[in-house]
């Protein structure tokens, strides 16, 4: 055993705690050693316009990432973040642009649908005992069918909601600090991630989601509602879905009914690179958000070097694999 | 009130009776590649019209995404199960659905084939665009927006399907061949608009100096318009399909131009060529229904805005 894995180990706390701390620092070097490289060998990579558009592609899977990041940590898994997403835009834009509401209640909307849907999941998955793979699986059909019959197969586009951009491709920051230009979905994207950071790590639904993902049966035991807060968490998924697809819908300032499907897989992958034990009980949404980062780097800096796409597939999956062995790794010094 | 039954009865009987082809109800399912894309819904809509008129039913049905093949095999195998009179086919894979299509000829269901068409004589016909001409109709109106020299890139819907090849190879072929100033510096994928706005930007970043890009579908198109207005390029977008998202941004000026097919064409062609098959006439190997190159100025004629859908 090496040293620094003595005093990890040592340090004192339960050993969930500092593993992931450890490959949350394990893929920030990752991500900055990207970086470094494709700052080195691909031309026109490290410029301010392509790290913002890296953020501007990382913003919807980022937040897709950290809404299965707490079902992930629950013991869960849901994938139905995509599709979900997908859904909640075309209630936006059946709100908005079919009914004529106001931006308002569109945002509320989207998040309340993907709420409700989410809780839905969560419910079979409590009350009915079906394992969340099979129950979110079936979600992924639901929400994706209902996406298309609510929208009749067609895009729902928000030219009649002229602020609709404010969600996504247009910059407030500039207001502020002039020059520098962040897509307003990228700060949502942030901000998103600072307020989970915070219910996970300082509420006691945080708590309570840790409860179940390290030993359920214990946490039942000792008297916590676990069906009520599995209800919850996976509410709490489909609410976050929701912002994502209000950011997405911004952005193509239309629902396209079609789109969502395999972007569960790249949500997973996000916090699965960022040392969310799919075991469940250890996670964090920082490391999720470096995991989306990571991916996204990557895309970008092989396509601006050129690099085939069928290749850029391939990387990826190489990825995902090794960061889930650096977890198994670390899980067994800790 | 048995008697009025009867009497209705056999007189229904009779008028089958007077017209042996339309014995029973004359039901032709049209399978697609998808049904979720705008052009799909317009193919549909053209085949439905057709069907009215033809007196016949259909049904319209395709996988969840154009990738599916084995799932539109399966669609395809319940559809040719039902024994029907005719079947209406746009494959996913020039080759693999072969069988399948045997199988339906061996019970002696005409065949027509459309939008991409099948590697075999069993279809009696296939309604279709010509992807490679039309390609090659895009990259003249590109070359020429930019003065036919300087870089260029394009964003492809797919490497696999008959769609994505062709228009790729028709679009590069026809640069390649008449505009030896124009230089095709990338060719990436994407299969929806998210992706297709991210790789747009990823190419103006390795390649500043880019003067046009060409997208080979619907989504791909709505992706270039979105990479265009995010960064400010001064480039020139040239699409392909319509949509109303695609519209808009020719209208503001974001792309130039688009090559619209004939979707509702295809759908009636279908329809049309089945009703015909039936009746014993004979058909050409291929139809071609035909494409059209739309920018700013012709946008609104009739003949243009009634092959572009919303």
């Amino acid at each position: 055993m090496t040293d620094t894995a003595v005093q990890t180990a040592a340090a004192g706390k339960p050993g969930f705690f500092t593993t992931s701390t450890l490959q949350k620092a394990v893929a920030f070097v990752v991500l900055i050693a990207l970086l470094a490289f494709f700052s080195l060998f691909a031309p026109n990579f490290a410029t301010g316009s392509n790290m913002v558009g890296i953020m501007q592609a990382t913003a919807v899977n980022g937040v897709l990432g950290v809404a299965v990041t707490f079902v992930i940590i629950s013991g869960g898994i849901d994938l139905s973040v995509g599709t979900m997403m997908t859904l909640t835009a075309v209630m936006a834009g059946i709100i908005l642009t079919n009914l004529g509401m106001p931006l308002p209640l569109g945002i509320l909307g989207a998040i309340a649908s993907g709420a409700l849907m989410g809780a839905i999941s969560g419910t079979t998955i409590a009350k009915l005992k079906i394992p969340p793979f099979i129950a979110t699986l079936g979600m992924m059909q639901i929400a994706r069918g209902l996406a298309l019959v609510f929208s009749g197969a067609k895009p729902i586009y928000f030219n009649d909601t002229p602020n609709y951009g404010l969600l996504s491709p247009e910059s407030s920051i500039t207001r502020l600090i002039p020059g520098i230009e962040i897509p307003n979905g990228v700060m949502i994207m942030f901000i998103v991630a600072i307020i989970a950071s915070i219910v996970l790590n300082r509420t006691i639904i945080g708590r309570m989601i840790f409860a179940l993902g390290s030993n359920e049966e214990a946490a039942r035991l000792s008297g916590i509602n676990v069906d009520r807060w599995k209800i919850l968490t996976y509410a709490i998924c489909g609410g976050i879905c929701g912002i994502a697809g209000l950011i997405v819908s911004s952005r193509l300032n239309s629902a396209q009914p079609a789109l969502g499907l395999g972007y569960e897989l790249d949500a997973i992958a996000a916090a699965v690179i960022g040392g969310t034990s799919l075991a469940g009980g250890r996670g964090t949404v920082i490391g999720t958000i470096i995991g989306a980062f990571i991916m996204s780097v990557l895309t970008n800096g092989l396509r601006v070097m050129g690099v085939l796409e069928e290749w850029k597939i391939v990387v990826t999956g190489v990825i995902i694999i090794v960061a889930v062995f650096i977890d198994i790794v670390l899980r067994k010094k800790a | 009130m048995k008697k009025t039954l009867l009497t209705s009865a056999l007189a229904l009987g009779l008028a089958f009776g007077a017209a042996p082809s339309f014995a029973q109800e004359t039901y032709f399912p049209i399978i697609a590649k998808g049904f979720s894309h705008q052009f799909w819904q317009a193919v549909k809509a053209g085949a439905e019209e057709a069907a009215a008129r033809n007196g016949v039913t259909i049904t319209f049905e395709g996988p969840n995404t154009e990738a599916e093949i084995d799932k539109q095999t399966d669609i395809l195998n319940a559809a040719i199960a039902k024994n029907p009179q005719g079947l209406g086919f746009a494959a996913l894979d020039s080759q693999a659905q072969v069988p399948a299509l045997q199988k339906a000829a061996d019970a002696g269901i005409p065949i027509v084939a459309f939008d991409s068409g099948v590697e075999s004589d069993l279809p009696l016909t296939t309604c279709t665009t010509d992807n490679m001409a039309a390609a090659a109709a895009a990259a003249d109106g590109l070359a020429k927006a930019i003065g036919e020299e300087g870089k260029i890139a394009a964003v492809i819907h797919d490497q696999t399907s008959a769609t994505g090849i062709g228009r790729r190879d028709g679009f590069l072929n026809r640069i390649k061949e008449a505009y030896p100033k124009i230089e095709v510096v990338d060719v990436q994928y994407a299969n929806d608009a998210l992706k297709a706005a991210d790789n747009v930007k990823a190419i103006l970043q390795a390649n500043p100096e880019i003067k046009g890009i060409f997208a080979s579908n619907e989504g791909a198109a709505i992706g270039l318009a979105v990479a265009i207005k995010e960064t400010g390029a001064q480039i020139v977008g040239v699409g392909f399909d319509s949509g109303k998202s695609q519209k808009d941004a020719i209208m503001e000026g974001t792309l130039i131009g688009s090559i619209t097919q004939n979707p509702v064409g295809i759908g009636q062609c279908v329809v049309d060529s089945l009703a015909k098959a039936i009746k014993g006439e004979e058909l050409p190997k291929v139809i071609d229904t035909g494409f059209y190159w739309y920018d700013k100025t012709n946008m609104t004629d009739a003949n243009i805005a009634a092959v572009l859908y919303d």
